[in-house]
């Protein structure tokens, strides 16, 4: 079986700071796999790389077989790699829809002319992109607030908003930057369970960085320690609640 | 309270000062000798009046801030009046708008028409430059570059080639959406004061080679003799200008008077406007006009879904520097001939302060500042050289109260229907 996602001997630096060093990843079809370590062990650094935001130092990157390092975010986000941020980051003066079709825009129509016109085609277009959106506002339960602006959301409500609108784009592999911060043990629950439920249903991977260790552990398929920029362990999560290294670099050494 | 008098004398003091510099003294020269003398005792007490309201001004600052603060509301969208908030009222009263600006020539003088082609070239360029800052969110310093290579487009593909208004209008406008893809092309990876920086530049760049450039545009002397657009083919002219040719009045066996003509550019002009304002209210509904907003609100977003962001804002700087050139085309029209000096800077900061003041992104605004940007200076003509004074003023006090601008722009949101 071919991975969908494999990641070599990554490699960050910002003039001397060795910020990811030597990280590998594989993320196959239908998993979730997460990436864990302490606070600046450079996770978030491993995401931005994966997902074209950084240009890595050396290592490869392979999507679907394909090269993906020092091609541009939007080209990555273009072949189904899609990722959210770790302070939500949507189109606050918007409504929820219009944020939903923003995100659409690469299936949009964009021929000017039939624009101006608002030919058949054109309309039939966009009722698509509004069908489709409003599919999912239904699945992340804000189908209610859907003409609301979506600054206005709760903050638990635009977490969701902010994965709805990656899965309308429908990416093959999606990246959750610390989902479940700031999110009270409710909704945190609601989250894990549309975690899987993408997962399963949608048949979609997906790739999590996370500090709940409750999620981490119950959801995923595999797991990846980064401490300090260096890969720790991996494993699957009962391999890595028993590894003494990262028992070690969490709790520190007596 | 004794600060609150020593700050408010020292402040109408500084105005003294200042404004005896400026108005107090007068500078003459007799003979070979130059003397300074005292000026009219007019000036003098004119000075005193400003200084004493400078004083009360900074002594009832409080006061005064209190009203202020009220004008200024409270920075979010104003809601439209009452009579205009659905969109069935919107249209009545379009058309009701649009029906009278259609009757004006005909009921008005001919100098007030006159005017109000100029204000409709304004608000022609307010629009298009409008998409480009207001809505993609990108500061344009050299907009006027655009405007000059459409009226030179016309002018020069008359003089060469002797090609009509209508045939010159479109190349006129692909020449001016050619220009800004092409400079959009390398700085739109520049962001903020970089890309107004260069935008600036590229303005010059376009009126200096206008005016060096002299075997191909005539340099300083400009181009002289540009045709007016025709109707049909029917000039406007008292006598045809070749053999063969008919002319609007004997056509219609109607006396010749040269009101037809006037009249005729205003209605062309109002025809270009409200097509211009059609086009940008389809894009905005567009995708591309959702992603030009997504993109002033976040860019990384944008790049995380897929949307190239520098194709994007190509769009919009095409689109924009295209309204540039139809503008500049009939501009070259009407005014029969064009200079370098028609295209400088100031022109630039002109437009970008209708589209300030309008209110960014909202074409109500932009056409309300067009017009009060462009008739304002008329009616003060007056007060000569008193009149920049009093256009700085304005921008000054309406940056204070109203920053968002006259309208501030609401956009039409998608709503999802339910049934």
């Amino acid at each position: 079986m071919t991975n969908l996602l494999t990641v070599k001997d990554l490699t960050m630096r910002f003039g001397g700071l060795l910020a990811v060093n030597g990280v590998n990843l594989e993320v196959g079809e239908k998993q979730i796999v997460s990436v864990i370590g302490p606070n600046g062990a450079g996770k978030t650094t491993v995401f931005n790389c994966v997902s074209g935001f950084y240009i890595p130092t050396a290592g490869s990157v392979m999507f679907q077989g394909k090269e993906m390092r020092g091609k541009p975010g939007f080209k990555i986000a273009q072949e189904g790699m899609v990722r959210t941020f770790q302070n939500v980051r949507l189109f606050k003066e918007m409504t929820v829809i219009e944020n939903l079709l923003v995100a659409q825009h690469m299936h949009a129509e964009h021929n000017l002319l039939k624009g101006f016109f608002m030919t058949s085609d054109f309309k039939k277009k966009e009722q698509e992109l509004m069908d489709r959106a409003a599919h999912w506002l239904e699945k992340v339960g804000l189908l209610d607030f859907a003409n609301r602006e979506a600054g206005n959301l709760a903050y638990g409500q635009q977490r969701r908003l902010e994965i709805a609108r990656c899965m309308v784009t429908e990416p093959k592999l999606l990246m959750l930057d610390e989902p479940a911060a700031g999110l009270n043990p409710n909704e945190t629950k609601d989250l894990d369970e549309l975690i899987v439920h993408l997962k399963d249903e949608q048949g979609i991977s997906i790739l999590l960085i996370e500090h709940d260790m409750g999620l981490v552990m119950g959801i995923s398929d595999q797991i990846y320690v980064v401490n300090q920029g260096e890969p720790l362990a991996s494993g699957t999560p009962a391999e890595i609640q028993a590894n003494p290294e990262v028992i070690k670099a969490y709790l520190g050494e007596e | 309270m004794q600060s609150r008098f020593s700050s408010a004398a020292l402040a109408a003091g500084v105005t003294l000062i200042l404004g005896f510099m400026v108005l107090g003294i007068s500078f003459s020269v007799e003979g070979v000798v130059p003397t300074l003398e005292v000026s009219e005792s007019h000036k003098i007490i004119g000075l005193l009046i400003g200084a004493g309201l400078v004083f009360l001004l900074q002594y009832f600052r409080a006061e005064v801030s209190k009203v202020t603060t009220k004008m200024k509301g409270d920075g979010q969208a104003h809601e439209l009046p009452a009579f205009m908030r659905t969109e069935k009222q919107q249209r009545v009263l379009a058309f009701w708008a649009v029906g009278a600006l259609l009757l004006f020539p005909f009921l008005s003088s001919r100098g007030a028409v006159d005017i109000a082609t100029l204000t409709l070239i304004y608000v022609m360029l307010g629009l298009g430059l409008n998409v480009v800052v207001g809505l993609a969110g990108l500061l344009d310093l050299g907009y006027v570059g655009f405007y000059a290579v459409g009226a030179y487009s016309y002018a020069l593909l008359n003089l060469y080639f002797d090609m009509s208004f209508w045939m010159a209008l479109p190349i006129a406008g692909a020449l001016a959406a050619l220009f800004g893809y092409l400079l959009g092309f390398p700085v739109l990876r520049l962001r903020g004061d970089y890309l107004a920086i260069v935008t600036l530049g590229f303005g010059e760049i376009i009126r200096i080679l206008l005016n060096n450039w002299t075997e191909l545009t005539g340099g300083p002397n400009g181009i002289a003799r540009i045709p007016k657009p025709t109707l049909f083919g029917l000039e406007f002219s008292r006598r045809p200008s070749e053999e063969g040719a008919t002319t609007f009045h004997e056509f219609f066996g109607i006396s010749y008077s040269s009101e037809y003509k006037v009249i005729f550019l205003y209605l062309m002009a109002l025809l270009l406007v409200l097509l211009t304002i059609y086009v940008i209210r389809r894009l905005v509904r567009m995708p591309i006009g959702r992603a030009w907003e997504a993109l002033r609100e976040d860019d990384i977003a944008c790049r995380s879904l897929g949307l190239n962001p520098t194709n994007i804002k190509l769009g919009a700087f095409t689109i924009g520097a295209s309204f540039a050139g139809f503008a500049g085309s009939f501009f070259a029209a009407r005014q029969g001939f064009i200079s370098p000096e028609s295209f400088t800077f100031i022109e630039s900061a002109i437009i970008l302060a209708i589209v300030v003041l309008g209110g960014m992104g909202s074409q109500l605004g932009v056409v309300l500042a067009a017009c009060a940007m462009t008739i304002l200076p008329e009616m003060a003509r007056e007060f000569d050289e008193y009149r920049m004074l009093l256009f700085g003023l304005m921008m000054v006090l309406m940056m204070i109260w109203r920053p968002q601008g006259l309208l501030p722009m609401k956009r039409p949101h998608l709503e999802l229907k339910r049934d």
